[in-house]
This record gives C-alpha cells, sequence and structure tokens, in this order.
C-alpha cells in the first residue's frame, strides 16, 4: 500500500511541477534559516564539560557592598571575581573536593634558537588542583603536584600546539623553556584541550576568545615573579598602594575562582562555609553590609554571566519566526492542492477507501514534500553554515559546524514540519463527501 | 466594487483565508523587528569616532623577556623616534588603546574624590603632546598637553593626572552651563584641570552596554610604560599601504625582542573599523536575509493560493463575464478579495508586531520599536499583496464567457 501512495503521490507532485517547487523551495529555505541559526545558538550554547558540570560551583563573596556597584543594571549582583585577600584565604581553607583560584596571564617565550622572534602566548596562573577538577586531558606528562604549588616552583603545562612550535611535537617533560626571561621545567604537555564557551575564565573571555591557552603555571609561582594580571581588573575604589603588590592588597577584584563540590550535602555545607567566612570579616570590622554571597554550580553560572550572546538568542527567534511562517504558507498551498483533488478523492472514497486511506496517502504527499524541501534544506544549511564566518565574528563562527546531529535534525525538522502543515489540508480531504463530488460531475 | 458579495465567497474558502491572514500577519511582525534591528545597527555603524580614519594604522607592540619600567621607557622612545623617521608617516603617539579598539580602562568622573558619587563614566586614553594631530581630533576649547606635561606611569602606578582634555559631551555632563574650561573635575582622588576640550572622541566600545558613554572620552597627559604598547601612526596622503606594508619590518629591525602578532600586530584603521561593528554589520544582513526570503515566500503563497482560487472558479468567473461583467471587474474583484484579506492581516500583524517587539525589549533590552516602521511594513505588505496576485487576477480576468457553458 505505501508504494502505491508513494507513486500516487509522486504522480500528483509532477501534475503541477510550479507548485510542487514552490513548496518544497519554502520548505527548503524556512528550514535552513532555522537550521543555520540552531548551529550557532547550539555552538555557543553547549555544557562544555556535561560530565561535571553540575559539580563544578563558583563562588562568589561581596566584598564591596551595595554602594560598590556603580551600574545600576546589575541588580544587587556581587562581585564576580575575586579579590587577592579572599582568594588566598579561601584556597588556604580548602574545603572543596578540589579548588583553584586562577588569574589570566600573556608572558612572552624566547626561543632558544636567537634567529626567531620571540612569541607572545596567553594563559592561565592555577593551582594544581586546577587539571584534576576540570579533567584536563594530558598526552604527555602530568599536572605538577601541591608541592609544586607550595614551593612556588618554576614548572610549566603547555598545549599541545606550544609544544609542537618549540619541540617539534616531541615528549617535551622535563625540558626548560624561557618564560618572560625565567627558566621553566615543562611538567605535562596538554592533549588537544580547547573547551567553548572557556568556562574557567568566563570573565575574561566573554566565553568565547579566538585566543589559544598554551601555557599554564603556579599560581603561587606567578605572584612570586610578579607576572601582571592580563584580565580585567575591577576596583570599587583606587588601590591605596602602587604596582601588582599595590594590586594584591586592594580590594579590586581579578581572579577567578572555581570549586568542585561532589553532592548537594557537600554544596550546603560550602555555602555554609562561605557565609561563615563572611560573617567572620563583618565581625573583623571589614564590612558593614549585610550577607549576599553567591555560591551557582557552572550553568547557572553561565546564565549568569550572559555567555550566549543575546544577538544570537535573537537570531534564533527570528529564524524560528521565519520556518512558523513558511509552515503557514506551505498549509495553504497544501491545502489548494488537496481540495483541488475533490473528485478524485471522492471517486476513492465511493469505490470504499476509509477516511484513514485518504489520510495515509495525503500525509504521505506532504511528508515527500518535506524530505525533497528537507534535502534541499540540508544543501542551504551547508551553505549557511559557511556562510556564518562572513556575518558573525570568529570566535563564535568557527564554532558552528554541521554533523550528522544537525543533518538528521534537519531532515526530521522538514518531514515533521511540513506534514504538521499537511494536517489540516487532510482533514479537510478527508471529510469531502464522495456524493456531492460525483454528482457535480 | 462591491464588497458584500466578495465576503460572502470568502466564508466558502475560511481556512485558505485565515491562513493567507495568518502568513501576512507573521511577515509583518517579523519584517517590522528586523527593518528596526537593522536600523539601529546601521545607525550605530555610522556614528562618527570623532578620528580622521583614513590615514592610521595601529600597531600592537608587545615587549619579550619583561624589560623594567625604565627600560620601556627607552625602547618606547626609540621606537617612536624610528617611526616618525620613517618615510611616510606625518605623525605617532604611543597610548593603551584608542577608539573601537574593544579594550581600555573605564574610570568614573566627577566633582567629588569619592568614586562612587560621580557623574558620568568616561574611558580613558593616555596621550601625549601628538595626540590630537596624530588621530585628527578638533580642538574646540583651550589647548593641547605640552611635552613637558606628559610624565610616566608603571603598572598599576596611581593615575592622578595634573591636567586633562575631556570631550564636548563630557564637559557637557560635568558644567551644563558650558564653563568646563579651566574647571577641575575628580577622575582620581585629586582634582584634575580641564584644559582643553575636542569636539568628539567616541571610547573604544561599541556595544550597547557602553552607549550611555559612548561620546564620553578623556584623554591623560601619561605615557603607560606597559608590555603591551599601540603606536597610532598617521600616514600621509596616499602612503598608507606603503606605511601598512613597511612598519613591522622596519620595528623588527630597530629591536628584536618583541612580538608584533602576524595575524592582528598591524591594522589599518579600517580593518578596526570592520572587526569592531562586524556583529552588527553581521546581524544587519542576517536579518536583511530573512526578511527577504520570508517577503518572498508571502508573496509566493499569495501567488499560489490565488492561482488556485481562480483555478477553481473559472466557470463562476464565466458566468459572470456572460452575464455582461467587463474584465476590469474580474480584475477588481481578485484585488479587492485580496486586498481585504491583506488588510486583516495586517492589522493582526500590526498587533503581533508590537506584541514582539514588547517581549524582545523584555528579554534583550532592545528599544521600543517607532510606530513608523509598523506604519512602512504595513504599506509594503499591502502593496506585495496586490503585486502578487495581480498575475492570477489578470489572467482571470482573461478567462472567456464561453467557460460558463462548459462541464468541469
Amino acid at each position: 500500500m505505501l508504494g502505491y501512495y508513494l507513486d500516487l503521490a509522486l504522480r500528483s507532485l509532477k501534475r503541477s511541477p510550479g507548485l510542487t517547487a514552490l513548496m518544497i523551495l519554502i520548505v527548503g529555505f524556512g528550514v535552513a534559516a532555522s537550521m543555520t541559526s540552531y548551529s550557532v545558538f547550539r555552538a555557543v550554547s553547549g555544557d562544555p564539560i556535561p560530565w561535571k558540570s553540575s559539580r563544578l560551583f563558583v563562588p562568589q563573596i561581596d566584598i564591596w557592598g551595595p554602594k560598590g556597584r556603580s551600574d545600576a543594571s546589575n541588580n544587587n549582583e556581587p562581585p564576580d571575581a575575586m579579590d587577592y585577600t579572599d582568594a588566598i584565604a579561601m584556597m588556604r581553607e580548602h574545603r572543596g573536593k578540589y579548588q583553584s583560584a586562577m588569574y589570566r596571564v600573556s608572558p612572552s617565550i624566547v626561543p632558544p634558537d636567537a634567529s626567531k622572534h620571540p612569541i607572545n602566548v596567553g594563559g592561565h596562573a592555577v593551582y594544581s588542583e586546577f587539571f584534576p577538577m576540570l579533567d584536563v586531558p594530558f598526552k604527555f606528562g602530568n599536572a605538577w603536584g601541591a608541592d609544586a604549588d607550595a614551593q612556588r616552583a618554576a614548572v610549566v603545562v603547555i598545549s599541545d600546539k606550544l609544544n609542537q612550535k618549540l619541540f617539534g611535537g616531541a615528549n617535551s617533560v622535563g625540558k626548560t623553556m624561557n618564560i618572560d626571561g625565567k627558566d621553566y621545567r615543562v611538567a605535562g604537555v596538554l592533549d588537544n584541550w580547547n573547551p567553548k564557551p572557556m568556562f574557567y575564565d568566563v570573565v575574561n573571555t566573554g566565553g568565547f576568545t579566538t585566543g589559544q591557552e598554551d601555557v599554564f603555571l603556579p599560581f603561587s609561582r606567578a605572584i612570586d615573579v610578579g607576572m601582571p594580571n592580563d584580565g580585567n581588573t575591577n576596583c570599587s575604589e583606587i588601590p591605596k598602594g602602587s604596582g601588582f603588590v599595590g594590586l594584591q592588597q586592594s580590594s579590586c577584584v581579578w581572579i577567578s575562582y572555581m570549586v568542585e563540590l561532589d553532592g548537594k550535602a557537600a554544596a550546603s555545607a560550602y555555602k555554609d562555609y562561605l557565609d561563615g567566612y563572611f560573617r567572620d570579616q563583618k565581625a573583623a570590622g571589614r564590612f558593614s553590609w549585610p550577607l549576599n554571597n553567591r555560591l551557582r554550580d557552572l550553568p547557572a553560572w553561565l546564565d549568569s554571566e550572559h555567555v550566549v550572546p543575546s544577538d544570537t538568542k535573537i537570531s534564533l527567534m527570528v529564524a524560528l519566526g521565519l520556518l512558523l511562517a513558511c509552515l503557514v504558507n506551505t498549509a495553504g498551498l497544501l491545502l489548494a492542492k488537496f481540495l483541488r483533488r475533490s473528485s478524485e478523492i471522492g471517486v476513492r472514497r465511493a469505490l470504499g477507501a476509509p477516511r484513514m486511506a485518504i489520510y495515509m496517502q495525503f500525509l504521505i504527499e506532504a511528508g515527500m514534500v518535506g524530505l525533497t524541501g528537507g534535502v534541499l534544506g540540508l544543501m542551504l544549511t551547508w551553505v549557511g553554515v559557511r556562510c556564518v564566518s562572513w556575518v558573525l565574528p570568529k570566535e563564535i563562527a568557527s564554532l558552528a559546524h554541521v554533523d550528522l546531529v544537525l543533518l538528521a535534525l534537519t531532515l526530521a525538522v522538514a518531514v515533521l514540519a511540513s506534514m504538521l502543515a499537511g494536517l489540516y489540508p487532510t482533514f479537510r480531504a478527508s471529510r469531502v463527501q464522495p456524493a456531492l463530488q460525483l454528482k457535480t460531475n | 466594487m462591491q464588497i458584500r458579495p466578495i465576503l460572502a465567497t470568502l466564508r466558502y474558502h475560511k481556512a485558505g483565508t485565515v491562513l493567507i491572514a495568518m502568513q501576512i500577519a507573521l511577515t509583518l511582525a517579523i519584517v517590522c523587528n528586523a527593518m528596526f534591528i537593522i536600523h539601529q545597527r546601521l545607525v550605530r555603524m555610522d556614528k562618527p569616532s570623532g578620528v580622521e580614519e583614513s590615514n592610521l594604522v595601529v600597531v600592537q607592540n608587545e615587549w619579550a623577556g619583561k624589560p623594567a619600567a625604565g627600560q620601556i621607557a627607552a625602547l618606547m622612545a626609540a621606537d617612536l623616534d624610528t617611526l616618525r623617521k620613517m618615510p611616510g608617516v606625518a605623525n605617532v603617539y604611543a597610548t593603551n588603546t584608542y577608539p573601537l579598539s574593544s579594550s581600555g580602562i573605564v574610570n568614573g568622573i566627577g566633582h567629588s574624590p569619592d568614586k562612587r558619587n560621580y557623574v558620568s563614566q568616561t574611558a580613558i586614553y593616555f596621550s601625549d603632546e601628538n595626540t590630537l594631530a596624530t588621530l585628527g581630533l578638533k580642538l574646540v576649547e583651550g589647548r593641547n598637553f605640552t611635552a613637558n606635561e606628559i610624565s610616566d606611569l608603571g603598572d598599576n602606578d596611581r593615575i592622578a593626572p595634573a591636567v586633562i582634555i575631556i570631550t564636548r559631551e563630557l564637559a557637557h555632563r560635568l558644567y551644563p552651563d558650558g564653563s568646563a574650561l579651566g574647571k577641575t573635575a575628580y577622575i582620581s582622588d585629586k582634582p584634575s584641570i580641564i584644559i582643553g576640550i575636542v569636539d568628539r572622541l567616541q571610547i573604544p566600545w561599541v556595544d550597547s552596554s557602553m552607549a550611555q558613554f559612548a561620546d564620553c572620552s578623556t584623554l591623560l597627559p601619561f605615557r603607560q610604560l606597559l608590555n603591551t604598547t599601540h603606536y597610532v601612526v598617521n600616514a600621509r596622503p596616499e602612503r598608507l599601504a606603503d606605511v601598512t606594508a613597511r612598519v613591522r619590518v622596519t620595528l623588527y629591525a630597530a629591536h628584536r625582542l618583541r612580538v608584533i602578532r602576524p595575524k592582528d600586530g598591524v591594522q589599518t584603521f579600517a580593518q578596526v573599523r570592520a572587526t569592531a561593528y562586524k556583529s552588527d554589520r553581521g546581524m544587519a544582513i542576517l536579518m536583511g536575509v530573512i526578511s527577504a526570503v520570508l517577503l518572498a515566500t508571502t508573496a509566493a503563497g499569495i501567488v499560489g493560493l490565488a492561482s488556485f482560487w481562480v483555478g477553481q472558479r473559472r466557470k463562476q468567473i464565466g458566468v459572470r463575464r456572460a452575464l455582461g461583467a467587463t474584465r476590469q471587474d474580474i480584475l477588481g474583484y481578485f484585488l479587492t478579495e485580496n486586498l481585504l484579506i491583506g488588510m486583516a492581516g495586517v492589522v493582526l500583524g500590526g498587533l503581533l508586531a508590537v506584541g514582539l517587539n514588547l517581549w524582545l525589549m523584555k528579554q534583550f533590552e532592545m528599544e521600543r520599536i517607532a510606530p513608523g516602521y509598523v506604519m512602512t511594513g504595513v504599506a509594503m505588505l499591502l502593496v506585495l499583496g496586490q503585486c502578487a496576485v495581480f498575475v492570477p487576477a489578470w489572467r482571470a480576468s482573461h478567462v472567456p464567457p464561453v467557460e460558463a457553458t462548459r462541464s468541469v
């Protein structure tokens, strides 16, 4: 029976090629526009560490109080980074399973070969627990140990790409490299690791950046050698001291902090600890305002930092609107097409076809339009994703890509949408009175 | 043209009528808002920076090997000298940032040292006596910095300038009566004297969250001795391409231990502008494409459905023609029918457009849509609808009266 309906649908579609082509074009464009927008949305809204994101938390302490909030839009949010004093205190008290304070650095590396120009790299100063906490994959070697943190050791973990550039991709563990004029021993080389969004430091990157993370070195070491902060520094008042040391003594916030807490109990215990810390500091006279801390898990944190650009959301909404309009349009055209064949339906019904058979026949016809439109949509989506780099900033455009899931989704959306559009026209077709049709002929 | 028989006929095509009206409504709602977004972005991209952009090249220089502040001062002075001697270079200065660069420092500026009680936020540009000439800024009041007013500033050193130059907009916010020149303002905990006012200088950021102080910039008389410096170079007319091509090699030849990124270390101001507004331009293009596809779809849908109706009613048309209706009557009938559906659609669509705008305002802090956009959209869709229906209607008007006598 299915073969017969397919044959009928094909004949019917061939009978009015103009209308058929129009429907296919409309479905194709509607699906392609929404799928292209979706591919961008999917790329920026994905969970960068889905197996663990609910166990990673970002603590915020309200060290500035209500008066420090210069910008009114920010509704009573505490600062989204930490000052040096509190970050160090919390690292020392070590209440989470893993935790790391971190800040962004941008040192330069002088190649041993004097004929080559120095290169500038981006990276972070972190604690040793950063690596197990974020399940960072290693190609060679591994993270430095907690003792290296304590001793402010000159060790470094480098990216695969930097390893390629400096050591030709060989196992460089134990070799030395010159960072900002000082020698560091390579402790490990990362396997390809470039999470998007760069969830451990969205404050400085906004989540998406074309910059590469090439070096990670011990936080204590970076502070020791005075490696300056390359990320944002926010101050509610001008630091009293000058230089990097002045920054460390100030209430300016410039340090990101992340902690792993396994289970609800651990999370609420940590929140209690955080609040207790605030109360102790308040009792010591540092704060004069009420408690206003936050402990968000990673998804909530990314949301509160508005990591998904609003342009992306608006584009997706508008593209979905376009798809809806295309659906309505297809429904109208299918209605016209089906009702034109009232006499044919009348004959089939008179010869004993049940309503169900009419339903099947026309839904298959609608589905066929959808499938063809979907194939066209696939091609247009592919073109669309290619063109995205032309209209979007590089750091976001480079994330959008076509994969099997997107392809399958495109086809499924096209078929489902056109069958949905065909639902009412089919219903109307199945209601055709056989007697009436036979009589007028 | 009698409307009543048309309405009576439409009752027999309820579904088709409703679908076309809905299609028009959706199209209107989306296209109005898309046009509004496009217009907003174009306005933003059109904003003058206050800088004479056509002859500017920006070089981002990073010193390798962490030289101390004292060394940087010497290196920077040598670089400026090298650049100034380059053939084709008219002027140059070193700074922390420049308009449209998307990075920099924001401070509050006001009438008291209390940082929490400022009049406006302002972007900070570290400048020297060559800044005004290099950027081509128009000084409307007061004077430029002199060479001996420029002092060195290390990393995280306290910023407390004795004199500042501000933009006209900022001057107006600080002293609405226009008397800012020679008065003081607090950008740090010490007062600074306003010695000059420039006509216009945009801040480094173009996103809407900073739009509120987009023209409030302050020039501070400092040489910032950081690892990363930007050299802004003003090339002589017609020499821009030449200077851009040679500047990297010239600097490396003067001193090797530096990093000028291969990809974006040297940029003309046109490139800077394109990068800064890339997402705005992209959004405008995207909205334009979506609107075009939507309008084309709607027009095609109207053509398709109207053609079907004409085909379905050939016999009735034949009867009317046989009974004496002229071709104009038939043409007018279909045009009017379409106009009625279109009007129902745009009324619904107008409401939808405002609703969508309200939702966007709530979700994304968009501005309220001007009524003009909805009006334009309404007119556009009605005209589009009439154009789309014209071909099927014209075909209908050419149905011969003899059709009335044929069966089927």
